[in-house]
């Protein structure tokens, strides 16, 4: 039976690795991943996972360890932060391009230098091209439904790509919520075992990780961009079929009070906690929030089709690409809607954990709001920075 | 199985009583040698150079592990001509991540049979020395220590020559490689061969080995015995390198045959700690000779043969001063 409880949002995150029948977890501690890790060490060593738990020594090894455990044809899972993703960064595009169903939490977390042990995106987002299905959630309750998604997707054989399930640090992974773990049996149902076409099989010898010469690379390039095609309307009947048997869903894309609104936050991940409360404080039917799931394959139509009666687009998000001005995130909207009339502004917020509060957000509408009014704003502004201090 | 027979003739053992493996007994080492199998399984065709040195460690350790095995490939040489897809010379099932974490990979595979039920499937991990005692030392380290049950042989060529020879930690001194080349200021490589096998017995690992492609026999009894090893097991093999080495094909057997030889490279086991000099040559070449049939040392002088020397008569003294077999 499902039951509630009142956890961590690291233990929402091994629940989950526990109902999905995780056959191997590599395990490296990080601050503010630890926790997981922890937690489904505790659940090997009471028999709750039947589960090889592998102590790596790196997250490079981690992430090795998990690949040669998919190629065999076991389920896995790890779970890292920031400079431990980065340290994967060789190995992650090795996993997709090998096309291996992979799960991995990503607690996000600042990259160094300053060394910064405190939330913010940068980190994944500067592996959005690795070719790793990216999911961005708001709660505890979506991670751990998410990392059952992603298994679902990934593992789909129209799929086959590794999926990266990224909760903010610290502000989901150490935070308690009431989390409703579902039924084992259900989860079964809705996740069968898993099975791989191609596996490292004496019966039946392959060889994986050939060397791809100019006459076949960019063949192998363009299959996996067409999985992580195909890989959208999977997620977005993973969804479905999940909110069928699970009772809720989130869609690839989330709408919050859209239905008139002209001005539009656009963000991924916990922050659209904060905006939700906010724009329920404003009471203002023209201001909505988009919350991107699902970054990686980019819901590019539904985005489009949410923004279709939008004028202007702020985008709050927890990351910057130096050197272009604003977030990843922003440029990528600007692209998706290229040719259209809407304005799109960014807000950089929350790098290194620096808190994003409902100010910050009431500042955002606002620049947007003269935006609409024919003012003259800033294109990119950073939230609560310390102007003196720069 | 039966008794291998198609081994070129330049693999030849001559102390299997100057026969070649057809032999079905080694005298030398009064080991029987009928579990060699004749199906090839790392098979012909592949685009290693003619002499390669290496491709007879791999090759010779498939036919020691038979089919019901998988085989993990750090990058390198072995790994490029092997694999080009489409084609493969693997007839076991293989796969290659990256540089440094074949062993890594290899515990991901170890603990995946685990869980699926498959533990008589064995695992081999294959990498250079560049990919062991440099890139991959972390990853093979921890791997050890964890206590995994596989196989690692690290094919020991002493540079790096899949991207053109340059220094490894696992160079001899003296080597010129285009990372250590001799010069006016240069007498090539300044330091000695890191000595991987002592490093990776500090595991503390129940079974380690060092052996040459020279001596296919010890080198396969030593593969099987690793496999056997519940646990991790540890083989080093000098494997010679034609262009590396700067050696003609027709050599390549014989300059690894004289690196023992000269007590250049020494083939002994740590079974549980318990160590043994598997092979005493008969007499003891000087290092020169070894030196002069290879153009990577033909720079040195005298003064740093030597110092060669020196080193490789401390070790041989420490080793076979106390062998009193």
């Amino acid at each position: 039976m499902p039951h509630r409880d009142v956890m961590h949002g690291s233990r929402a995150v091994a629940e989950a690795v526990r109902l999905c029948d995780v056959k191997v977890v590599a395990a490296y501690p990080i601050t503010p991943q630890t926790h997981i890790v922890e937690d489904i060490a505790e659940m090997v060593a009471n028999g709750e996972l039947d589960a090889e738990y592998i102590m790596v020594e790196s997250e490079h090894s981690a992430m090795s360890a998990c690949i040669g455990a998919s190629a065999t044809g076991a389920r896995s899972f790890t779970a890292t932060a920031s400079q431990g993703l980065a340290l994967m960064h060789e190995v992650l595009w090795i996993a997709s391009g090998l096309r291996l169903p992979i799960v991995m939490v990503n607690a996000n977390r600042a990259l160094s230098a300053p060394i910064n042990i405190w939330n913010d995106q940068s980190d994944s987002i500067a592996e959005r091209d690795s070719g790793w299905i990216q999911i961005y959630v708001e709660t505890a309750q979506e991670a751990l439904d998410s990392v059952i998604q992603a298994y679902r997707i990934a593992e789909d054989a129209e799929v086959l790509l590794p999926a990266m399930v990224c909760m903010d640090g610290f502000v989901l992974t150490h935070t308690v919520e009431p989390v409703e773990v579902p039924d084992r049996e259900q989860v079964r149902e809705y996740l069968p075992e898993l099975r791989m076409p191609h596996t490292l099989d004496p019966e039946n010898p392959i060889t994986m990780g050939s060397l791809g010469d100019p006459n076949y690379y960019m063949e192998c390039r363009k299959q996996q961009e067409l999985a992580m095609e195909r890989a959208l309307e999977v997620a977005r009947r993973a969804d479905e079929e999940f909110r069928r048997v699970f009772g809720r869903g989130y869609g690839v894309v989330e709408e919050y009070n859209m239905e008139d609104a002209e001005v539009v936050l656009v963000t991924m991940g916990s922050v659209a906690g904060t905006i939700k409360d906010t724009i329920d404080m404003l009471g203002d039917e023209s201001v909505g929030l988009l919350r991107l799931r699902l970054f990686r394959p980019f819901p590019k139509e539904a985005v489009r089709r949410a923004l279709a009666n939008a004028k202007v687009v702020n985008v709050i998000e927890k990351d910057v690409s130096i050197g272009m001005g604003e977030g990843a995130l922003m440029t990528e909207l600007k692209s998706v809607l290229y040719g259209s009339d809407i304005k799109v502004l960014g807000t950089v917020a929350g790098l290194g954990g620096r808190d994003i509060t409902t100010g910050h957000i009431r500042q955002a509408v606002e620049r947007a709001q003269r935006a609409l009014r024919g003012e003259r704003v800033d294109e990119v502004a950073w939230a609560g920075l310390k102007e003196e201090a720069v | 199985m039966r008794v291998a027979v198609d081994i070129p003739s330049y693999v030849r053992c001559r102390h299997v009583c100057g026969a070649s493996l057809a032999a079905s007994r080694c005298y030398k080492f009064g080991r029987l040698v009928k579990e060699v199998s004749d199906e090839e399984l790392f098979a012909p065709g592949h685009r290693g150079c003619a002499g390669c040195g290496c491709t007879i460690a791999m090759r010779l350790a498939l036919k020691v592990a038979g089919r019901n095995v998988i085989v993990t490939h750090a990058t390198g040489c072995m790994e490029v001509i092997s694999s080009p897809y489409p084609e493969t010379a693997w007839r076991v099932p293989w796969i290659h991540v990256a540089f440094e974490n074949s062993a890594a990979v290899a515990s991901g595979v170890e603990a995946a049979l685990k869980a699926l039920g498959k533990r008589h499937v064995k695992v081999i991990a294959f990498g250079g020395d560049g990919g062991t005692v440099d890139i991959g030392f972390q990853a093979l380290s921890g791997a050890l220590e964890r206590g995994h049950d596989f196989v690692y042989i690290c094919y020991d060529n002493e540079a790096y020559m899949n991207t053109g020879i340059q220094r490894s930690g696992a160079t001899p001194y003296g080597a010129a490689t285009t990372t250590s080349p001799p010069g006016r200021e240069s007498f090539g490589n300044r330091t000695f061969k890191k000595d991987m096998p002592r490093i990776v017995a500090a595991h503390g690992i129940p079974y380690v080995a060092t052996a040459s492609v020279a001596f296919p026999l010890d080198y396969m009894e030593k593969v099987r015995k690793a496999l056997e090893t519940e646990g991790p097991a540890y083989v080093h093999v000098h494997a010679s390198c034609t262009p590396g080495w700067g050696i003609p094909s027709e050599k390549s057997i014989e300059v690894a045959r004289l690196a023992v030889d000269s007590g250049m490279w020494i083939l002994y086991e740590l079974e549980n700690g318990r160590g043994r000099v598997t092979y005493k040559p008969p007499e003891k070449r000087p290092v020169k000779e070894y030196l002069r049939m290879q153009k990577r040392f033909r720079h040195l002088t005298d003064e740093h043969i030597e110092v060669l020397q020196r080193y490789v008569d401390e070790r041989w003294d420490e080793v076979f001063g106390e062998d009193e077999e």
